[in-house]
Protein backbone atom coordinates (compact mmCIF):
# COMPACT_ATOMS: atom_id res chain seq x y z
CA UNK A 1 0.00 0.00 0.00
CA UNK A 2 3.02 2.14 1.26
CA UNK A 3 4.85 1.51 -2.39
CA UNK A 4 1.51 2.37 -4.42
CA UNK A 5 0.83 5.43 -2.70
CA UNK A 6 5.26 6.60 -3.46
CA UNK A 7 4.51 5.12 -6.75
CA UNK A 8 1.73 7.69 -8.06
CA UNK A 9 3.23 10.61 -5.84
CA UNK A 10 6.62 10.08 -7.87
CA UNK A 11 4.38 9.61 -11.35
CA UNK A 12 3.07 13.00 -10.46
CA UNK A 13 5.81 14.85 -10.43
CA UNK A 14 6.65 14.49 -13.72
CA UNK A 15 2.82 15.38 -14.87
CA UNK A 16 3.53 18.45 -13.35
CA UNK A 17 6.65 19.38 -14.62
CA UNK A 18 5.35 19.26 -17.91
CA UNK A 19 1.96 21.01 -16.81
CA UNK A 20 4.95 24.25 -15.89
CA UNK A 21 6.88 23.24 -18.98
CA UNK A 22 3.76 23.34 -21.66
CA UNK A 23 2.02 26.07 -19.86
CA UNK A 24 5.27 28.33 -19.80
CA UNK A 25 6.38 28.06 -23.14
CA UNK A 26 2.68 28.55 -24.67
CA UNK A 27 2.30 31.69 -23.03
CA UNK A 28 5.75 33.12 -24.23
CA UNK A 29 4.78 31.63 -27.92
CA UNK A 30 2.26 33.68 -27.87
CA UNK A 31 2.44 36.52 -31.04
CA UNK A 32 3.75 39.72 -29.47
CA UNK A 33 5.76 40.94 -26.55
CA UNK A 34 3.22 41.36 -23.21
CA UNK A 35 3.84 44.88 -23.27
CA UNK A 36 2.43 45.68 -26.67
CA UNK A 37 -0.92 46.44 -26.47
CA UNK A 38 -0.04 49.03 -24.06
CA UNK A 39 0.83 52.41 -25.46
CA UNK A 40 4.16 53.17 -26.71
CA UNK A 41 6.55 53.40 -23.88
CA UNK A 42 10.28 54.52 -23.78
CA UNK A 43 13.31 52.10 -23.90
CA UNK A 44 14.00 52.75 -20.39
CA UNK A 45 10.80 51.61 -18.83
CA UNK A 46 10.47 48.67 -20.96
CA UNK A 47 13.90 48.05 -19.60
CA UNK A 48 13.06 47.99 -16.62
CA UNK A 49 9.10 46.06 -16.79
CA UNK A 50 11.33 43.21 -18.76
CA UNK A 51 13.20 43.56 -15.96
CA UNK A 52 10.27 43.18 -13.22
CA UNK A 53 9.23 40.13 -15.19
CA UNK A 54 12.00 38.58 -15.97
CA UNK A 55 12.03 38.55 -19.04
CA UNK A 56 15.75 39.42 -20.01
CA UNK A 57 17.09 36.16 -18.36
CA UNK A 58 17.53 33.25 -21.04
CA UNK A 59 14.65 30.81 -21.59
CA UNK A 60 15.93 27.92 -19.23
CA UNK A 61 16.58 30.18 -16.94
CA UNK A 62 13.46 31.98 -16.49
CA UNK A 63 12.04 29.02 -16.58
CA UNK A 64 14.27 27.57 -13.81
CA UNK A 65 13.20 30.77 -12.05
CA UNK A 66 9.23 30.33 -12.38
CA UNK A 67 9.37 26.92 -11.24
CA UNK A 68 11.43 27.51 -8.29
CA UNK A 69 9.04 30.73 -7.44
CA UNK A 70 6.10 27.95 -7.61
CA UNK A 71 7.95 25.95 -4.57
CA UNK A 72 7.73 28.89 -2.87
CA UNK A 73 4.14 29.56 -3.20
CA UNK A 74 5.21 32.48 -5.29
CA UNK A 75 2.98 32.79 -8.73
CA UNK A 76 4.68 36.46 -9.90
CA UNK A 77 2.65 39.90 -10.53
CA UNK A 78 -0.45 40.22 -12.79
CA UNK A 79 0.46 41.61 -15.80
CA UNK A 80 -2.69 43.37 -15.73
CA UNK A 81 -3.05 44.49 -12.26
CA UNK A 82 0.84 44.99 -11.19
CA UNK A 83 -0.37 46.20 -7.86
CA UNK A 84 -1.47 42.46 -7.10
CA UNK A 85 0.23 39.12 -6.84
CA UNK A 86 -1.30 35.91 -8.80
CA UNK A 87 -1.05 34.32 -5.16
CA UNK A 88 -2.93 37.29 -3.48
CA UNK A 89 -5.91 36.57 -6.56
CA UNK A 90 -5.84 32.70 -5.69
CA UNK A 91 -5.65 33.29 -1.78
CA UNK A 92 -9.07 34.95 -2.48
CA UNK A 93 -10.50 33.20 -5.07
CA UNK A 94 -10.19 29.82 -3.43
CA UNK A 95 -11.73 29.62 -0.70
CA UNK A 96 -14.97 30.89 -2.29
CA UNK A 97 -14.24 27.76 -4.75
CA UNK A 98 -13.87 25.26 -2.74
CA UNK A 99 -16.69 26.19 -0.89
CA UNK A 100 -18.77 26.61 -3.98
CA UNK A 101 -17.26 22.92 -4.92
CA UNK A 102 -18.06 21.16 -1.99
CA UNK A 103 -21.46 22.54 -1.75
CA UNK A 104 -21.82 21.00 -4.86
CA UNK A 105 -20.15 17.75 -4.27
CA UNK A 106 -22.58 17.25 -0.94
CA UNK A 107 -25.60 17.58 -3.42
CA UNK A 108 -24.25 15.17 -6.26
CA UNK A 109 -23.45 12.41 -3.54
CA UNK A 110 -26.61 12.96 -1.52
CA UNK A 111 -29.13 13.26 -5.04
CA UNK A 112 -26.89 10.38 -6.94
CA UNK A 113 -26.74 7.67 -4.29
CA UNK A 114 -30.01 8.21 -2.91
CA UNK A 115 -31.34 7.87 -6.82
CA UNK A 116 -29.29 5.00 -7.43
CA UNK A 117 -29.82 3.00 -4.70
CA UNK A 118 -33.74 3.72 -4.92
CA UNK A 119 -33.01 2.06 -8.85
CA UNK A 120 -30.32 -0.84 -7.88
CA UNK A 121 -33.36 -2.10 -5.44
CA UNK A 122 -35.84 -2.61 -7.88
CA UNK A 123 -34.43 -3.01 -11.38
CA UNK A 124 -36.15 -2.84 -14.31
CA UNK A 125 -39.39 -0.95 -12.69
CA UNK A 126 -40.81 2.93 -12.94
CA UNK A 127 -38.63 2.94 -9.52
CA UNK A 128 -35.68 2.48 -11.62
CA UNK A 129 -36.54 3.85 -14.98
CA UNK A 130 -37.68 7.06 -13.44
CA UNK A 131 -34.69 8.50 -11.83
CA UNK A 132 -32.31 6.94 -14.42
CA UNK A 133 -34.40 8.97 -17.22
CA UNK A 134 -34.09 11.98 -15.08
CA UNK A 135 -30.18 11.16 -14.62
CA UNK A 136 -30.15 11.35 -18.61
CA UNK A 137 -31.26 14.81 -18.61
CA UNK A 138 -29.29 15.67 -15.93
CA UNK A 139 -26.12 14.17 -17.85
CA UNK A 140 -27.50 16.40 -21.52
CA UNK A 141 -28.21 19.59 -19.62
CA UNK A 142 -25.40 21.31 -19.37
CA UNK A 143 -24.36 23.42 -16.93
CA UNK A 144 -24.80 27.14 -18.49
CA UNK A 145 -28.16 25.92 -19.54
CA UNK A 146 -29.25 24.32 -16.35
CA UNK A 147 -27.78 27.71 -14.20
CA UNK A 148 -30.27 29.96 -16.42
CA UNK A 149 -32.97 28.26 -16.77
CA UNK A 150 -32.78 27.43 -12.42
CA UNK A 151 -32.40 31.19 -12.07
CA UNK A 152 -35.59 31.63 -14.50
CA UNK A 153 -37.78 29.66 -12.57
CA UNK A 154 -37.09 30.20 -8.83
CA UNK A 155 -35.20 33.40 -9.11
CA UNK A 156 -37.03 35.34 -11.32
CA UNK A 157 -40.63 33.33 -11.94
CA UNK A 158 -40.80 32.37 -8.14
CA UNK A 159 -39.11 34.66 -6.78
CA UNK A 160 -37.97 31.55 -4.14
CA UNK A 161 -34.30 32.47 -4.05
CA UNK A 162 -31.79 35.09 -5.27
CA UNK A 163 -30.35 35.11 -8.50
CA UNK A 164 -27.03 35.87 -7.65
CA UNK A 165 -24.24 36.48 -5.17
CA UNK A 166 -22.31 34.52 -2.75
CA UNK A 167 -22.82 35.12 1.13
CA UNK A 168 -25.01 37.86 0.68
CA UNK A 169 -28.32 37.32 0.84
CA UNK A 170 -29.81 34.54 2.58
CA UNK A 171 -30.06 31.21 0.23
CA UNK A 172 -27.99 32.56 -2.47
CA UNK A 173 -25.72 29.55 -2.20
CA UNK A 174 -27.96 27.05 -2.77
CA UNK A 175 -28.53 27.94 -6.99
CA UNK A 176 -25.18 27.75 -7.62
CA UNK A 177 -24.08 24.73 -5.70
CA UNK A 178 -27.49 22.61 -7.34
CA UNK A 179 -26.38 24.23 -10.98
CA UNK A 180 -23.12 22.79 -10.32
CA UNK A 181 -23.70 19.59 -8.75
CA UNK A 182 -26.55 18.13 -10.77
CA UNK A 183 -24.58 16.75 -13.46
CA UNK A 184 -22.39 15.06 -11.23
CA UNK A 185 -25.72 13.68 -9.47
CA UNK A 186 -26.57 11.70 -12.62
CA UNK A 187 -23.38 10.25 -13.30
CA UNK A 188 -23.14 9.27 -9.86
CA UNK A 189 -26.69 7.71 -9.98
CA UNK A 190 -26.16 5.67 -12.91
CA UNK A 191 -22.58 4.88 -11.25
CA UNK A 192 -24.40 3.25 -7.50
CA UNK A 193 -26.84 1.65 -9.52
CA UNK A 194 -24.55 -0.38 -11.53
CA UNK A 195 -22.14 -0.62 -8.69
CA UNK A 196 -24.70 -2.25 -6.13
CA UNK A 197 -26.35 -4.45 -9.16
CA UNK A 198 -23.32 -5.95 -9.33
CA UNK A 199 -22.80 -6.55 -5.84
CA UNK A 200 -26.45 -7.26 -4.85
CA UNK A 201 -26.10 -10.69 -7.28
CA UNK A 202 -23.03 -11.88 -5.31
CA UNK A 203 -22.96 -15.19 -3.51
CA UNK A 204 -22.76 -13.19 0.09
CA UNK A 205 -25.86 -11.46 -0.32
CA UNK A 206 -27.34 -14.17 -0.94
CA UNK A 207 -26.56 -15.69 1.97
CA UNK A 208 -27.42 -12.73 3.96
CA UNK A 209 -30.75 -13.15 2.57
CA UNK A 210 -30.79 -16.89 2.85
CA UNK A 211 -30.13 -15.88 6.96
CA UNK A 212 -33.13 -13.76 6.65
CA UNK A 213 -31.66 -10.68 7.12
CA UNK A 214 -33.97 -7.54 6.55
CA UNK A 215 -33.58 -5.95 3.25
CA UNK A 216 -32.38 -2.49 4.62
CA UNK A 217 -29.77 -4.48 6.82
CA UNK A 218 -28.36 -5.70 3.52
CA UNK A 219 -27.99 -2.85 1.60
CA UNK A 220 -26.53 -0.44 4.36
CA UNK A 221 -24.43 -2.85 5.96
CA UNK A 222 -22.92 -5.79 3.54
CA UNK A 223 -23.61 -3.97 0.00
CA UNK A 224 -23.29 -0.73 -0.39
CA UNK A 225 -19.48 -0.33 0.64
CA UNK A 226 -18.45 -2.50 -2.28
CA UNK A 227 -21.65 -1.29 -4.38
CA UNK A 228 -20.03 2.68 -4.15
CA UNK A 229 -16.52 1.36 -4.92
CA UNK A 230 -16.96 2.85 -8.54
CA UNK A 231 -18.68 5.83 -7.02
CA UNK A 232 -14.96 6.80 -5.30
CA UNK A 233 -13.26 5.80 -8.00
CA UNK A 234 -15.34 8.70 -10.12
CA UNK A 235 -14.28 11.37 -7.26
CA UNK A 236 -10.89 12.19 -8.40
CA UNK A 237 -12.42 12.98 -11.97
CA UNK A 238 -15.69 15.00 -10.70
CA UNK A 239 -13.45 16.93 -8.55
CA UNK A 240 -11.70 18.32 -11.15
CA UNK A 241 -14.92 18.55 -13.38
CA UNK A 242 -16.26 20.56 -10.52
CA UNK A 243 -13.38 23.12 -10.53
CA UNK A 244 -14.00 23.62 -14.16
CA UNK A 245 -17.53 23.76 -13.58
CA UNK A 246 -17.27 26.72 -11.37
CA UNK A 247 -15.71 28.75 -14.45
CA UNK A 248 -19.37 28.59 -15.73
CA UNK A 249 -21.51 28.45 -12.77
CA UNK A 250 -19.28 31.65 -10.84
CA UNK A 251 -19.71 33.30 -14.08
CA UNK A 252 -23.50 32.71 -14.37
CA UNK A 253 -24.23 33.53 -10.73
CA UNK A 254 -21.33 36.15 -10.25
CA UNK A 255 -19.22 34.94 -7.58
CA UNK A 256 -15.94 36.35 -6.95
CA UNK A 257 -14.14 33.18 -6.95
CA UNK A 258 -10.71 31.23 -8.84
CA UNK A 259 -12.97 30.21 -11.50
CA UNK A 260 -14.09 33.88 -12.42
CA UNK A 261 -10.77 35.14 -12.02
CA UNK A 262 -9.58 32.49 -14.42
CA UNK A 263 -12.18 33.60 -16.94
CA UNK A 264 -11.32 37.38 -16.82
CA UNK A 265 -7.85 36.99 -16.91
CA UNK A 266 -8.65 34.77 -20.14
CA UNK A 267 -10.43 37.63 -21.51
CA UNK A 268 -8.12 40.11 -20.67
CA UNK A 269 -5.25 38.13 -21.71
CA UNK A 270 -3.82 38.64 -18.07
CA UNK A 271 -0.53 36.32 -19.05
CA UNK A 272 1.23 35.56 -15.58
CA UNK A 273 -2.44 35.47 -14.36
CA UNK A 274 -3.56 32.95 -16.73
CA UNK A 275 -0.03 30.88 -16.41
CA UNK A 276 -0.59 30.81 -12.51
CA UNK A 277 -4.26 29.55 -12.02
CA UNK A 278 -3.97 26.95 -15.13
CA UNK A 279 -0.76 25.85 -13.05
CA UNK A 280 -2.77 26.24 -9.76
CA UNK A 281 -5.75 24.26 -11.12
CA UNK A 282 -3.53 21.89 -12.76
CA UNK A 283 -1.70 20.90 -9.16
CA UNK A 284 -5.29 20.56 -7.65
CA UNK A 285 -6.19 18.04 -10.14
CA UNK A 286 -3.69 16.19 -9.82
CA UNK A 287 -3.78 16.24 -6.27
CA UNK A 288 -6.95 15.06 -5.97
CA UNK A 289 -6.75 12.23 -8.65
CA UNK A 290 -3.83 10.76 -6.71
CA UNK A 291 -6.44 11.15 -3.16
CA UNK A 292 -8.88 9.27 -5.17
CA UNK A 293 -6.87 6.71 -6.16
CA UNK A 294 -5.19 6.03 -2.97
CA UNK A 295 -9.20 5.97 -1.58
CA UNK A 296 -10.17 2.96 -4.05
CA UNK A 297 -7.23 1.17 -3.91
CA UNK A 298 -7.81 1.26 0.39
CA UNK A 299 -11.08 0.07 -0.34
CA UNK A 300 -10.78 -2.61 -2.61
CA UNK A 301 -7.61 -4.71 -2.36
CA UNK A 302 -7.83 -6.60 -5.16
CA UNK A 303 -7.54 -3.73 -7.08
CA UNK A 304 -4.30 -3.87 -9.39
CA UNK A 305 -1.46 -1.98 -7.84
CA UNK A 306 0.16 0.22 -10.77
CA UNK A 307 3.56 0.15 -8.86
CA UNK A 308 3.53 -3.83 -8.88
CA UNK A 309 3.31 -4.52 -11.81
CA UNK B 1 -39.46 -14.84 -49.52
CA UNK B 2 -38.46 -16.13 -52.49
CA UNK B 3 -35.10 -18.00 -51.75
CA UNK B 4 -32.96 -19.84 -53.87
CA UNK B 5 -30.57 -20.68 -50.86
CA UNK B 6 -31.67 -24.91 -50.97
CA UNK B 7 -31.38 -24.99 -47.06
CA UNK B 8 -34.06 -21.69 -47.00
CA UNK B 9 -32.20 -19.85 -44.78
CA UNK B 10 -29.18 -17.31 -45.03
CA UNK B 11 -26.09 -16.93 -42.99
CA UNK B 12 -26.22 -13.56 -41.72
CA UNK B 13 -23.18 -11.41 -40.84
CA UNK B 14 -22.04 -9.99 -37.54
CA UNK B 15 -22.67 -6.70 -39.21
CA UNK B 16 -26.58 -7.83 -40.05
CA UNK B 17 -26.87 -8.95 -36.56
CA UNK B 18 -25.81 -6.12 -34.99
CA UNK B 19 -27.83 -3.72 -37.20
CA UNK B 20 -31.04 -5.73 -36.61
CA UNK B 21 -30.30 -5.63 -32.86
CA UNK B 22 -30.18 -1.77 -33.14
CA UNK B 23 -33.24 -2.06 -35.16
CA UNK B 24 -34.83 -3.19 -32.08
CA UNK B 25 -33.91 -0.20 -29.99
CA UNK B 26 -36.24 1.99 -29.99
CA UNK B 27 -34.59 4.58 -28.33
CA UNK B 28 -31.15 4.44 -30.30
CA UNK B 29 -33.01 4.31 -33.57
CA UNK B 30 -35.35 7.76 -32.14
CA UNK B 31 -31.67 9.54 -31.41
CA UNK B 32 -30.67 8.47 -35.34
CA UNK B 33 -33.74 9.63 -36.50
CA UNK B 34 -33.32 12.99 -34.47
CA UNK B 35 -29.25 12.99 -35.32
CA UNK B 36 -30.44 12.43 -39.21
CA UNK B 37 -33.04 15.44 -38.75
CA UNK B 38 -30.59 17.72 -37.32
CA UNK B 39 -28.11 16.78 -40.14
CA UNK B 40 -29.96 17.11 -43.29
CA UNK B 41 -31.39 20.59 -41.82
CA UNK B 42 -27.99 21.67 -40.99
CA UNK B 43 -26.66 20.94 -44.68
CA UNK B 44 -29.78 22.61 -46.46
CA UNK B 45 -30.00 25.38 -44.42
CA UNK B 46 -28.32 28.06 -47.04
CA UNK B 47 -31.69 27.66 -49.19
CA UNK B 48 -34.35 26.31 -46.50
CA UNK B 49 -34.12 29.02 -44.01
CA UNK B 50 -36.82 31.13 -43.69
CA UNK B 51 -35.24 33.90 -43.34
CA UNK B 52 -31.53 36.06 -43.67
CA UNK B 53 -29.21 35.15 -41.31
CA UNK B 54 -28.34 38.92 -40.38
CA UNK B 55 -30.70 41.17 -41.53
CA UNK B 56 -31.94 43.11 -38.60
CA UNK B 57 -35.39 44.53 -38.31
CA UNK B 58 -34.68 46.78 -35.64
CA UNK B 59 -38.02 48.39 -35.25
CA UNK B 60 -39.31 44.84 -35.25
CA UNK B 61 -37.17 44.01 -31.88
CA UNK B 62 -38.22 40.93 -29.94
CA UNK B 63 -41.29 39.36 -30.35
CA UNK B 64 -42.50 36.15 -28.52
CA UNK B 65 -43.07 32.72 -31.68
CA UNK B 66 -46.17 33.44 -33.76
CA UNK B 67 -47.11 32.20 -36.97
CA UNK B 68 -44.35 34.04 -38.97
CA UNK B 69 -41.51 33.47 -36.64
CA UNK B 70 -41.95 30.30 -35.36
CA UNK B 71 -39.14 30.43 -32.56
CA UNK B 72 -40.15 34.52 -31.90
CA UNK B 73 -37.22 37.14 -32.56
CA UNK B 74 -34.36 38.33 -30.93
CA UNK B 75 -33.46 41.51 -29.86
CA UNK B 76 -32.11 43.15 -33.59
CA UNK B 77 -35.27 41.40 -35.20
CA UNK B 78 -33.14 38.49 -36.53
CA UNK B 79 -35.70 35.27 -36.50
CA UNK B 80 -34.25 32.60 -33.83
CA UNK B 81 -35.07 29.85 -35.52
CA UNK B 82 -32.77 30.67 -38.84
CA UNK B 83 -30.05 32.06 -36.33
CA UNK B 84 -30.72 27.89 -34.31
CA UNK B 85 -30.05 26.48 -38.07
CA UNK B 86 -27.34 28.31 -39.13
CA UNK B 87 -25.63 27.92 -35.66
CA UNK B 88 -26.52 24.05 -35.93
CA UNK B 89 -24.18 23.90 -38.65
CA UNK B 90 -21.56 25.41 -36.51
CA UNK B 91 -22.18 23.39 -33.46
CA UNK B 92 -22.57 20.04 -35.62
CA UNK B 93 -19.35 20.73 -37.72
CA UNK B 94 -16.93 21.10 -34.54
CA UNK B 95 -19.02 18.26 -33.44
CA UNK B 96 -17.96 15.88 -36.62
CA UNK B 97 -14.45 17.79 -37.89
CA UNK B 98 -13.02 17.80 -34.15
CA UNK B 99 -13.96 13.90 -33.59
CA UNK B 100 -12.49 13.56 -37.08
CA UNK B 101 -9.09 14.76 -35.63
CA UNK B 102 -9.40 12.91 -32.90
CA UNK B 103 -10.05 9.49 -34.23
CA UNK B 104 -7.23 9.87 -36.83
CA UNK B 105 -4.72 10.46 -34.10
CA UNK B 106 -6.03 7.91 -31.91
CA UNK B 107 -6.60 4.94 -34.30
CA UNK B 108 -2.97 5.83 -35.88
CA UNK B 109 -0.82 5.94 -32.19
CA UNK B 110 -3.47 3.00 -30.61
CA UNK B 111 -2.52 0.90 -34.00
CA UNK B 112 0.72 1.80 -34.04
CA UNK B 113 1.75 1.27 -30.44
CA UNK B 114 -0.49 -1.82 -30.14
CA UNK B 115 0.64 -3.36 -33.17
CA UNK B 116 4.72 -2.79 -32.78
CA UNK B 117 4.29 -3.94 -28.74
CA UNK B 118 7.53 -4.04 -26.61
CA UNK B 119 9.24 -1.16 -25.33
CA UNK B 120 7.63 1.41 -28.28
CA UNK B 121 4.33 0.38 -26.91
CA UNK B 122 5.42 0.97 -23.48
CA UNK B 123 6.46 4.86 -23.86
CA UNK B 124 3.64 5.60 -26.29
CA UNK B 125 1.02 4.42 -23.82
CA UNK B 126 3.09 6.22 -20.66
CA UNK B 127 2.75 9.91 -23.05
CA UNK B 128 -0.68 8.94 -23.30
CA UNK B 129 -1.22 8.36 -19.51
CA UNK B 130 1.17 11.64 -18.63
CA UNK B 131 -1.38 13.49 -21.05
CA UNK B 132 -4.29 12.12 -19.59
CA UNK B 133 -3.68 13.77 -15.96
CA UNK B 134 -3.51 17.02 -17.29
CA UNK B 135 -6.48 19.22 -16.87
CA UNK B 136 -7.71 19.54 -20.42
CA UNK B 137 -10.40 21.88 -20.23
CA UNK B 138 -8.03 24.27 -19.04
CA UNK B 139 -5.56 23.66 -21.64
CA UNK B 140 -7.82 24.35 -24.35
CA UNK B 141 -8.69 27.97 -22.83
CA UNK B 142 -5.32 28.50 -22.56
CA UNK B 143 -4.99 27.10 -26.53
CA UNK B 144 -7.58 29.72 -27.45
CA UNK B 145 -6.06 32.96 -25.46
CA UNK B 146 -2.60 31.96 -26.93
CA UNK B 147 -3.53 31.62 -30.40
CA UNK B 148 -6.52 33.64 -31.02
CA UNK B 149 -9.85 32.30 -31.10
CA UNK B 150 -9.98 31.00 -34.40
CA UNK B 151 -12.92 28.01 -35.39
CA UNK B 152 -10.18 26.07 -37.15
CA UNK B 153 -7.89 26.09 -33.72
CA UNK B 154 -11.25 24.90 -32.08
CA UNK B 155 -11.16 22.13 -33.98
CA UNK B 156 -7.69 21.76 -33.79
CA UNK B 157 -7.84 21.75 -29.69
CA UNK B 158 -10.63 19.83 -29.38
CA UNK B 159 -9.46 17.23 -31.23
CA UNK B 160 -6.16 16.88 -30.05
CA UNK B 161 -7.22 16.16 -26.11
CA UNK B 162 -10.04 13.77 -27.48
CA UNK B 163 -7.84 11.10 -28.85
CA UNK B 164 -6.71 9.77 -26.03
CA UNK B 165 -8.92 7.36 -25.11
CA UNK B 166 -9.82 6.34 -28.38
CA UNK B 167 -6.23 5.35 -28.46
CA UNK B 168 -6.71 3.40 -25.53
CA UNK B 169 -9.06 1.69 -26.81
CA UNK B 170 -7.69 0.71 -30.39
CA UNK B 171 -4.48 -0.42 -28.52
CA UNK B 172 -6.62 -2.59 -26.14
CA UNK B 173 -7.90 -4.08 -29.64
CA UNK B 174 -5.18 -4.02 -31.87
CA UNK B 175 -2.68 -6.09 -28.94
CA UNK B 176 -6.27 -8.86 -28.80
CA UNK B 177 -6.31 -9.47 -32.35
CA UNK B 178 -2.22 -9.42 -32.97
CA UNK B 179 -2.45 -13.39 -31.01
CA UNK B 180 -5.05 -14.50 -33.54
CA UNK B 181 -4.40 -16.90 -36.17
CA UNK B 182 -5.14 -15.18 -38.98
CA UNK B 183 -2.69 -12.19 -38.49
CA UNK B 184 -0.06 -14.90 -38.24
CA UNK B 185 -1.01 -16.23 -41.65
CA UNK B 186 -1.14 -12.73 -42.77
CA UNK B 187 2.50 -12.42 -41.99
CA UNK B 188 3.52 -15.33 -43.51
CA UNK B 189 2.50 -14.98 -46.65
CA UNK B 190 4.46 -11.62 -46.39
CA UNK B 191 1.87 -9.01 -46.10
CA UNK B 192 3.83 -5.47 -45.62
CA UNK B 193 3.06 -4.19 -42.11
CA UNK B 194 1.10 -1.42 -43.23
CA UNK B 195 -1.09 -3.99 -45.13
CA UNK B 196 -2.19 -5.61 -42.44
CA UNK B 197 -3.05 -2.61 -40.25
CA UNK B 198 -4.80 -1.21 -43.12
CA UNK B 199 -6.54 -4.61 -44.16
CA UNK B 200 -6.94 -6.56 -41.22
CA UNK B 201 -6.74 -4.69 -37.71
CA UNK B 202 -8.51 -1.59 -39.22
CA UNK B 203 -11.81 -3.44 -40.00
CA UNK B 204 -11.76 -5.61 -37.29
CA UNK B 205 -11.84 -2.83 -34.91
CA UNK B 206 -14.28 -0.41 -36.17
CA UNK B 207 -16.99 -1.72 -33.62
CA UNK B 208 -15.60 -0.18 -30.44
CA UNK B 209 -14.50 3.00 -32.96
CA UNK B 210 -17.87 3.33 -34.20
CA UNK B 211 -19.10 3.03 -30.57
CA UNK B 212 -16.03 5.69 -29.28
CA UNK B 213 -17.18 7.59 -32.31
CA UNK B 214 -21.33 8.48 -31.18
CA UNK B 215 -20.24 9.13 -27.93
CA UNK B 216 -17.30 11.39 -28.13
CA UNK B 217 -19.59 13.65 -30.98
CA UNK B 218 -21.59 14.89 -28.33
CA UNK B 219 -18.29 15.11 -25.53
CA UNK B 220 -16.77 17.62 -27.61
CA UNK B 221 -20.42 19.75 -28.81
CA UNK B 222 -20.96 19.96 -25.17
CA UNK B 223 -17.05 21.47 -25.07
CA UNK B 224 -17.38 23.27 -27.87
CA UNK B 225 -21.01 25.08 -26.04
CA UNK B 226 -18.89 25.47 -22.99
CA UNK B 227 -16.46 27.62 -24.70
CA UNK B 228 -18.74 29.77 -26.44
CA UNK B 229 -20.79 30.55 -23.69
CA UNK B 230 -17.90 31.50 -22.04
CA UNK B 231 -17.00 33.85 -25.07
CA UNK B 232 -14.05 31.75 -25.55
CA UNK B 233 -15.20 29.66 -28.15
CA UNK B 234 -16.81 30.76 -31.22
CA UNK B 235 -17.10 34.36 -32.40
CA UNK B 236 -19.61 36.26 -33.57
CA UNK B 237 -20.54 36.95 -36.71
CA UNK B 238 -20.51 33.36 -36.85
CA UNK B 239 -22.96 31.53 -34.54
CA UNK B 240 -22.73 28.45 -32.33
CA UNK B 241 -25.82 27.22 -30.11
CA UNK B 242 -23.72 27.74 -27.18
CA UNK B 243 -23.08 31.47 -28.26
CA UNK B 244 -26.84 31.63 -28.88
CA UNK B 245 -27.36 30.21 -25.17
CA UNK B 246 -24.79 33.05 -23.23
CA UNK B 247 -27.31 35.26 -25.63
CA UNK B 248 -30.68 33.86 -24.15
CA UNK B 249 -29.21 34.31 -20.85
CA UNK B 250 -28.50 37.72 -21.32
CA UNK B 251 -32.10 38.88 -21.58
CA UNK B 252 -34.03 35.67 -20.60
CA UNK B 253 -35.69 38.15 -18.23
CA UNK B 254 -37.60 39.76 -20.22
CA UNK B 255 -37.41 37.36 -23.57
CA UNK B 256 -37.31 33.47 -21.94
CA UNK B 257 -37.84 31.80 -25.78
CA UNK B 258 -34.28 33.21 -26.31
CA UNK B 259 -32.69 30.81 -23.89
CA UNK B 260 -35.13 28.30 -23.97
CA UNK B 261 -35.07 27.05 -27.98
CA UNK B 262 -31.59 27.00 -28.57
CA UNK B 263 -31.02 25.17 -24.72
CA UNK B 264 -33.74 22.69 -26.48
CA UNK B 265 -32.37 21.89 -29.52
CA UNK B 266 -28.85 21.48 -28.01
CA UNK B 267 -29.99 18.96 -25.32
CA UNK B 268 -32.17 16.90 -27.82
CA UNK B 269 -29.23 16.72 -29.79
CA UNK B 270 -26.99 15.65 -27.28
CA UNK B 271 -29.75 13.07 -25.76
CA UNK B 272 -29.98 11.95 -29.45
CA UNK B 273 -26.30 11.08 -29.54
CA UNK B 274 -26.24 9.76 -26.38
CA UNK B 275 -28.89 7.10 -26.74
CA UNK B 276 -27.93 6.20 -30.04
CA UNK B 277 -24.04 5.76 -28.91
CA UNK B 278 -25.81 3.67 -25.98
CA UNK B 279 -27.89 1.32 -28.31
CA UNK B 280 -24.84 1.10 -30.96
CA UNK B 281 -22.47 -0.09 -27.79
CA UNK B 282 -25.45 -2.60 -26.63
CA UNK B 283 -25.59 -3.26 -30.72
CA UNK B 284 -21.68 -3.90 -31.37
CA UNK B 285 -20.92 -5.53 -28.36
CA UNK B 286 -23.65 -7.87 -26.84
CA UNK B 287 -21.06 -8.75 -24.08
CA UNK B 288 -20.50 -5.25 -22.48
CA UNK B 289 -22.56 -4.49 -19.58
CA UNK B 290 -24.95 -1.64 -19.25
CA UNK B 291 -22.96 1.01 -17.16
Amino acid sequence: MLRFIIYRILQAIPVLLVVISATFILIRMAPGGPFDAEKAVSPYVLEKLNERYNLNAPLPEQLFDYISGIIKGDFGPSFKFPTRSVTEMIATGLPITFELAFYAMLVALLIGITAGLVAAIRPNTAQDYVPMSVAMIGICMPSFLMGPILVLIFGIWLEWLPVSGWGYSAGDKILPAITLGSTYAAYIARLTRGGMLEVLSQDYIRTARAKGLPTRTIIFKHALKGGLLPVVSFLGPAIAGLLSGSFVVETIFQIPGLGRFYVQAAFNRDYTMIMGTTIFFSMLIIFFNLISDIIAAYLNPRIKLGGEG
Amino acid sequence: MSSLDPSGEQGRSLWQDAIARLGQNRLAMLGLYLLAFMVIIALLTPWIAPYSYETQQLDLGAIAPNARHWFGTDTFGRDLLTRIMYGGRVSLAVGFIATAVALVIGVLWGAVAGYIGGRTDAVMMRIVDILYALPFMIFIILLMVVFGRSILLLFLAIGCVEWLTMARIVRGQVLALKQQEFIEAAVVIGLSHWQIIYRHIIPNILGPIIVYITLTIPSVMLLEAFLSFLGLGIQPPQSSWGLLISYGVETMEEYPWLLLFPGLVLSITLFALNFLGDGLRDALDPKASKD
